[in-house]
């Protein structure tokens, strides 16, 4: 399963690079956020351990939903504000030539 | 067709596996739409999207407990979350995405720690479940004090001029972090005290904050960037640990957008990123900065709204060039009201972005499309740098380092060999500055004392209104 994992994430770095690659200057900051909204998943991490463990310690509890609240925090942050950013890039005119500069 | 199908695997393991695998494909393809303004709207919901199957899946565990605190932590998130990302200025950007980027790398840190005091200080627990949980504790609580710093400077409750300990800096850092690995190894290798997991978090904590204070606020967008790769490695890491695909792609695909913008960023400053972790660079050059001030004092030619807009009204074309100064002051708006008053003249107007403009990657972007400034008037260096020759006027608006010309000129410079843009082949630049201070970096811009520079002093947003009104009247 490792291995399997293990293999998963080296393919995953790859396909990340290669689409990431393409995204042009105008939008990194957009870039930048959205992909902070989307590493909010590790909310998914707190919410497996708090709710799949059987006798957490009231600390513990603790910590973990504080784990959830700051995922949480960070997934509906996030994308919330790259929406706001990205209308406002779509509510332009679009201009023919839009492709200049994004290498 | 598919409810008997989802019925089938509805209670298996698979179901939720395959919901996780959807997820991510729509991380991936949501993500691949950011590469054109007209498709970002719809990738950046589609990813959210993703982040709700993700969500689901997790709930469809049949042993899911413990709901009552889930949702309580959820709806907590939420209510802080929603307004936080609602009322955020633009201008304010660099420093919501430091904190967001913060509190990921927090929780990260905080799984593990839960899940280490929990298994009894990962006793019994394979290596491959108890190293990349060492490594999301140290990544992320590096990433988390971190990410709080570079807020704390972006927001202007930490000075941003880099604070440390000089040249001692780094042989702390590298002891911080020799200890952290320290204690990763002891609990790998059996150890169970709750103290090496306590030891290990404060020593990264440490390392995030020594790491990032010292860094000027010029250095803001390499910082960010590698913070979000950071915090995008540790949630993968927790992936692997958890055995959770949905996790695992996500966190590499943030850590290479990171990754990648962290390069963009060093090269477009000609720096290396451990040279810009190892910070210093304000402190070197200001007292380089210092020596020059002093052979230039006085030859500074300041000038008048009125004179500017003139300058302007009969030029073919102006660059702005806007720089952080910009973001400041939240001049957008007014820049934008200029540029359409010279349009109506007959001026072309166009905007000159450098990479590293403001205190994130894309930056001056943002803030020029808050405004409502096509797109296709924001030129990227290398475009815009030929066409320095033909401007008749440069505006510089609050950019400094990234117009000085002792980058191409003067090898003693901390920035030399920096590729910036070539203002000072303009036929005249106009600079717009609150005053005579050095940029963030600390070092003399010789742009300000070439003689067909001239300065108009004062807040660049009412500099900018004033020249509008100017304009109105030649």
């Amino acid at each position: 399963m490792f291995v399997t994992n293990l293999a998963i994430l080296v393919l995953a770095g790859f396909v990340g690079y290669a689409v990431i690659s393409k995204v042009p200057n105008t939008l990194h900051t957009p870039l930048m956020s959205g992909t902070n909204a989307i590493h909010g998943i590790v909310v998914v991490g707190g919410i497996l351990v708090l709710g799949l463990s059987d006798h957490l310690s009231v600390f513990n509890k603790v910590l973990l939903v504080i784990a959830i609240i700051f995922g949480t925090i960070n997934v509906v942050g996030g994308f919330l504000v790259t929406d706001r950013m990205l209308e406002m890039f779509k509510t332009k005119p679009a201009p023919e030539k839009r492709d200049e500069g994004e290498s | 067709m598919s409810v008997p199908l989802a019925t089938a695997f509805f209670h298996k393991a698979d179901f939720i596996h395959i919901l996780y695998i959807v997820a991510f494909s729509m991380f991936i393809y949501g993500l691949s739409g950011l590469t054109g303004p007209r498709t970002a709207v719809r990738g950046n919901r589609i990813a959210a999207g993703g982040m709700g199957v993700a969500l689901l899946a997790t709930f469809l565990y049949p042993s899911m407990g413990n709901w009552g605190l889930i949702v309580f932590g959820m709806v907590i998130g939420t209510i802080i979350g929603v307004p936080a990302a609602r009322n955020v200025k633009m201008t304010a950007m660099p420093q919501m995405v430091a904190l967001f980027n913060g509190v990921g790398g927090g929780a990260v840190a905080l799984i593990a720690w839960a899940e280490f005091n929990e298994s009894g200080g990962y006793a019994n627990l394979k290596l491959t479940f108890v190293i990349p949980s060492l490594f999301a504790a140290i990544v992320g609580s590096i990433s988390f004090w971190g990410s709080n710093v570079a807020f704390g400077k972006l927001q202007e409750i930490l000075p941003g001029r880099p604070i440390g300990a000089g040249k001692a800096q780094q042989p702390i850092n590298l002891i911080l972090l020799v200890i952290a690995v320290a204690c990763a190894i002891a609990i790998a290798s059996g150890q169970t005290s709750g103290l090496y997991m306590g030891t290990l978090l404060v020593a990264a904590a440490l390392l995030g904050l020594f790491v990032v204070l010292p860094i000027g606020g010029a250095d803001m967008p390499v910082v960010i960037s590698l913070l979000n790769a950071f915090t995008g490695l540790s949630a993968a890491a927790t992936g692997l640990a958890l055995n959770n695909t949905a996790l695992i792609v996500a966190g590499m695909l943030v850590g290479a957008s990171g990754s990648i913008l962290t390069r963009l960023m060093a090269e477009a400053m000609n720096r290396s990123i451990p040279s810009i972790v190892a910070g210093g660079f304000g402190g070197g050059g200001a007292v380089e900065g210092a020596a020059g001030a002093g052979e230039h004092a006085g030859s500074v030619r300041s000038t008048t709204a009125a004179d500017a807009a003139i300058q302007m009204a009969y030029a073919r074309q102006v660059v702005i060039v806007p720089g952080y100064g910009m973001a400041v002051a939240q001049a957008q708006h007014a820049v934008k009201e200029l540029a359409t008053a010279l349009e109506k003249r007959g001026v072309e107007v166009k905007y000159a972005i450098h990479p590293v403009a403001g205190r994130m990657p894309g930056h001056m972007n943002v803030l020029l499309a808050e405004a409502d400034v096509p797109y296709d008037q924001l030129k990227e260096m290398d475009d815009i740098n030929p066409e320095f020759a033909r401007t008749d006027v440069a505006l510089v608006i609050g950019a400094n380092d990234v117009t000085n010309p002792a980058a191409n000129t003067n090898p003693q410079s901390p920035i030399y060999g920096m590729p910036i843009l070539n203002v000072n082949e303009a036929k005249s630049v106009i600079v717009l500055k609150r005053s005579m201070n050095p940029g963030f970096a600390g070092i003399e811009n010789e742009l300000y004392y070439e003689p067909m520079t001239s300065m108009l002093f004062g807040d660049a947003k009412a500099s900018v209104s004033e020249i509008t009104a100017e304009l109105a009247a030649v």
